[in-house]
């Protein structure tokens, strides 16, 4: 099918467009030049902005921990209901909504990728069963890797090529696309219910500590030149003071980066920066990381911002969610996998006068205010922990217009606004920023050439938004603003357009992405020895049942590499 | 002759996957690492096949060929207002995603067997979550090991061997290393093999529960006995599980199914998550059916709902105990239905069997049943992990392939395939094709 989209304003920050008329001409699924098509479909997007399709890095969507969260909250899927349409499967629930409905969910947002950041390798089959049911989207899931049994052990030895040929075996068993790492070590502790403090603790039994393992693991990154970082949610997630132990987790790997290049992404930073000594003097560590942020090139982050929202937290972090329960008081399902993570579930509400919680909010914001690269962020909520994916659009807003931000600080908690500094700050990104956190950014980062940007030779994910950024003001007319980037005008997907004014129109299908890695022959060898001989012994399965097919995947779309020394 | 390994046992929540099974001739002629139960099912999983398809006709059925009979189920489905769709825990996860998929499309009510069976643990779960884990973690780290209202040595005969008392795990070499407790009303295979047995009386276990909770808490408890055991012993028993390294409780219909129900499971949940705060404790349902917790799973993902879904709105509607397959045909509510992988005629009350038989009624199944001889529409199926492959969960959550080793009998296709026969003629005719 070939397309022509007309007079759209368009920003790219890829290829350096920042808001020009300029038609974006589509053939067989990928942006071409104009000359290219024969007998283009017009699409005159006249007053209407547009941008690569949005690019989502860290959203839980799929798998066994989301799953047990739909379990654990019947009254959640109460929230939003639609029958069957034609071609269209309900639509249910709000933090965590069924597969189809996510699908159609980020389509009417104009999102076309997103990443399904931690998945127990043991159980990524049921991942990838949920994935292959989330419809429109290209994806991808990152399994979990700092407390496998198999990495702790090679690592301990020093065996980091035999730890990069295990891993390159699991990415290509589970079809994951990179490495993942959650409070690194601190699940294997949580296996006897103890958890780890700062990134020096050493893990019971197999002394190593979680400082080794980023170290080990971000060496093992390179080695076998994954297309991402590795992704870390860092150690005492959660904890009052814990900005410390990011900036540590961060200078960590300083010596190992290559300075021009980002080789450690944090994951949901907001929830890593906090200072205070407890509950009650809680504060901001946002300045002190984006400082450092600002003046280092080896990291990059995702946002994490909170909504004051009644909604569903899951983490592989199982020690963190049971202190969430202790605090809350809330149900808690907690889930461990032998010889490789865990994971917990508690239903939580932001309140807005909470004093907590309104601080929480402002960190995030902060954070994003206070990093100067756009390059180096990415916006998320990391779905549903801070809020669900749906509600995008109002973060949007808070980035774009200090108006929508003093709207909101008007109403939280006192001593919070007082503590804060955000009603200082007076940045407001332009639509050109807001798409590199939304597209370009995450898309780098990832790694997927094809995604984020509307180049020639680009994937055709498009989105339109009814937005004329000539007449409207961004900052004023916030409230439209957000309307219109939450129902896209049209969304576009591999060139064929599959919602409209925020509904989707059909129950397509996206790929789902996965890494091959070569690693040199000799490792490979002597890594399937290691598996004969230990696999049994820590699973409860058969080492034959635990890969995964690529027949399994809806639609495989796997990354071929050759790792170093290959 | 070929002999396959790895191959994964569809005869209970255990799903073990190691099992090799030798095929000469297109037959199985060997099973090796299976239970007793396994291998009785292995070697007669032929006997009592349905030969064929059948329509009743005259209040006779008559074998048909395959086509027309999935036209007859879909007729049926199209034309009934609200349909029953039963079963589910038997077949793969691939076959129940159709399922709702039809449910969807006909606007019926689509349940699985934990409405009569782990139906409570569901509910209790959904008030307070649950602290599980998989069974490689017990295999590797528990050294206590309670069976609470289960007796995996009848029901779940590799339970033991494989993840608990006799599985050797990293941290835990042999028997010693590990204390089994048994809680049940009598004493069962597994009690005479536990370290402590302690008889409950029947319908009780809440009191039970509760005394351990006081004495968690160093709490003076009045009476000599509660639920018929001596106090002295639950406070043993609750030193015993403080004071464990890694406790983990597994617990069947025994106490789901005895007096108080869910509210034996909230118990049971509270307990646990009391002694996480001593040490590390989880609890993991004993399953029945190899595949009822990835019927729960699928319902899940698709629907937001473990069971009982009702689409007759259009949208999931959520009500055990309205919308269970029991209670819609209890009521007389139904006007057609679909049973796959299932014998309710076996369990369910009888009202609800009148009502199944006294509407239109299509049978989805590898195997003659009580059911299926009443029905009107019987359309065999092929056996999943026998053959044809398909996706189970085990009762700790993990996934498996289950394989298929021989070919299915001439004609039978599988349960994903007749139901996807099936949901295109239902659309066909919704057309007015
Ligand atoms: S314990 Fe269950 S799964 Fe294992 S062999 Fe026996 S019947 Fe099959
Ligand atoms: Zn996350």
């Amino acid at each position: 099918m070939e397309l022509l989209i007309t007079n759209a304003i368009v920003y790219d920050p890829i290829n350096g467009i920042d808001g020009e008329k300029i038609d974006i001409a589509v053939k067989n699924g990928k942006i071409v030049e104009t000359p290219e098509l024969r007998d283009a479909k017009v699409l005159d997007a006249s007053g209407l902005v547009a941008m690569p399709g949005g690019v989502d890095i860290h959203a839980h969507i799929a798998g066994p921990k989301v799953n047990k969260g739909r379990l654990l909250r019947p009254e959640d899927h109460l929230r939003v209901v639609r029958g069957r349409r034609e071609g269209l499967r309900p639509i249910v629930g709000y933090t965590i909504p069924t597969t189809f409905t996510t699908g159609y969910w980020y389509a009417s947002m104009g999102y076309t990728t997103v990443m399904e950041p931690a998945t127990p390798p043991l159980e990524t089959r049921h991942t990838h069963e949920e994935l292959n049911d989330i419809p429109i989207i290209d994806k991808a899931c990152f399994p979990v890797v700092d407390s496998n049994w198999f990495v702790l052990e090679y690592l301990k030895e020093g065996d980091i090529d035999g730890c990069a040929a295990y891993l390159s075996w699991l990415l290509r068993s589970v079809k994951g696309y990179a490495l993942k790492l959650v409070s690194p070590g601190s699940e294997e502790a949580w296996g006897w219910g103890e958890g780890l403090r700062g990134i020096d603790d050493p893990v019971p039994y197999f002394e190593i500590t979680p400082r080794e393992i980023i170290r080990g693991l971000h060496r093992v990154n390179k080695l076998l030149r994954l297309p991402s970082p590795i992704h870390i949610h860092c150690n005492d997630l959660g904890s009052p003071g814990n900005y410390k132990v990011t900036l540590d987790t961060m200078r960590c790997v300083e010596d190992l980066a290559e300075m021009d290049r980002p080789s450690l992404h944090i994951v949901h930073i907001q929830f890593n920066a906090y200072g205070g000594s407890g509950w009650g003097d809680l504060s901001s560590g946002a300045p002190e990381l984006a400082k450092y942020v600002n003046s280092h090139s080896h990291v990059t982050a995702d946002l994490g911002q909170v909504l004051f929202e009644d909604t569903t937290t899951m983490t592989a972090d199982g020690p963190w969610q049971y202190v969430l329960h202790r605090l809350s008081g809330n149900k808690w399902v907690n889930h461990d996998v032998e010889a490789e993570t865990g994971g917990g579930i508690v239903p939580y509400e932001y309140r807005r006068k909470s004093y907590v919680n309104a601080i929480q909010w402002t960190i995030g914001l902060e954070f994003a205010l206070l990093v100067k690269d756009p390059w180096k962020l990415c916006l998320t909520t990391d779905h549903p922990n801070g809020g669900p994916f749906i509600e995008y659009p109002r973060i949007m807003t808070w980035l774009l217009s200090s108006k929508a931000r003093e709207a909101t600080l008007a109403r939280i908690n006192k001593r919070a606004r007082r503590k804060s500094l955000l009603g200082s700050i007076d940045r407001e990104y332009t639509l050109y920023e807001l798409a590199i956190v939304t597209r370009a950014a995450p898309a780098r980062i990832l790694g997927l050439e094809g995604k984020g940007h509307l180049g020639i030779g680009a994937d055709a994910d498009i989105s339109l938004y009814r937005l004329d950024p000539y007449t409207t003001d961004l900052s004023k007319d916030y409230k439209r603003v957000r309307e219109a980037l939450r129902w896209a005008a049209y969304t576009i997907k591999g060139g064929e357009i599959v919602a409209i004014d925020g509904e989707a129109l059909n129950t397509s299908f996206g790929k789902t992405y996965w890494v091959d890695v070569k690693v040199p022959e000799r490792d490979e060898e002597r890594i399937k020895r290691d598996l004969n001989e230990r696999f049994e012994r820590y699973y409860s399965v058969k080492l034959e049942n635990y890969p995964i097919e690529e027949g399994d995947l809806r639609f495989s779309s796997p990354l071929r590499i050759r790792g170093e020394g290959v | 002759m070929e002999t396959f390994t790895g191959v994964t046992c569809p005869f209970c929540g255990c799903l073990c996957d190691d099992l090799e099974v030798t095929v000469e001739g297109g037959k199985i002629t060997k099973v090796r690492n299976g239970c007793a139960y396994s291998l009785t099912k292995y070697l007669n999983y032929n006997r009592d096949r349905v030969a064929a398809p059948m329509i009743k006709e005259k209040d006779k059925q008559v074998a048909v060929e395959l086509p027309a009979a999935i036209e007859r189920a879909a007729r049926i489905l199209a034309e009934a207002n609200y349909p029953v769709l039963y079963g589910w825990s038997s077949t793969s996860g691939e076959a129940i995603n159709l399922g709702i998929e039809l449910a969807e499309e006909v606007g019926g009510a689509i349940d699985n067997t934990t409405s009569v069976c782990h139906g409570p643990t569901t509910e209790a779960l959904q008030e307070l979550g649950l602290p599980g884990c998989t069974l490689g973690q017990v295999k590797n780290r528990a050294d206590l090991i309670i069976y609470w209202g289960s007796n995996p040595l009848q029901s779940h005969l590799r339970h033991i061997s494989r993840y608990t008392i006799g599985a050797e795990g990293r941290w835990r070499k042999s028997r010693d290393d590990r204390t089994l407790v048994v809680v049940d009303v009598r004493k069962t295979y597994t009690a005479r093999v536990a370290d402590y047995f302690i008889q409950v009386e029947p319908n009780r276990d809440y009191e039970l529960i509760t005394a351990l909770r006081m004495a968690l808490r160093h709490e003076e408890i009045e009476q000599d006995r509660v639920a018929g055991v001596p106090v002295e012993d639950i406070e043993e028993l609750a030193d015993l599980m403080m004071g464990c390294e890694f406790g983990a409780l597994f617990y069947g219909l025994g106490l789901t199914m005895s007096y108080g129900k869910n509210r034996n499971i909230d118990a049971a949940i509270s307990l646990v998550r009391d002694l996480n705060r001593w040490t590390k404790f989880v609890m993991i349902p004993m399953r029945g059916h190899y595949n009822v917790n990835g019927a729960n799973i699928v319902f899940l993902w698709l629907t937001g709902y473990p069971f009982a879904v009702d689409f007759s709105h259009g949208y999931p509607i959520y009500a055990p105990g309205a919308t269970s397959a029991v209670d819609i045909l209890s009521r007389g509510e139904s006007d057609a239905s679909l049973i796959i992988s299932s014998d309710p005629a076996a369990n369910f009350p009888r009202r609800a069997m009148e009502n199944l038989f006294s509407n239109p009624l299509i049978v989805i199944d590898p195997h003659r049943t009580v059911t299926s001889m009443k029905a009107d529409v019987v359309i065999p199926s092929a056996l999943v992990g026998i053959e044809c492959e398909g996706t189970a969960y085990r009762m700790d959550g993990v996934p498996i392939k289950l394989k298929g080793v021989v070919k299915p009998p001439k004609g039978v296709l599988s349960d994903e395939e007749v139901l996807r026969g099936i949901l295109t003629e239902v659309r066909r005719l919704k057309r007015g094709g």
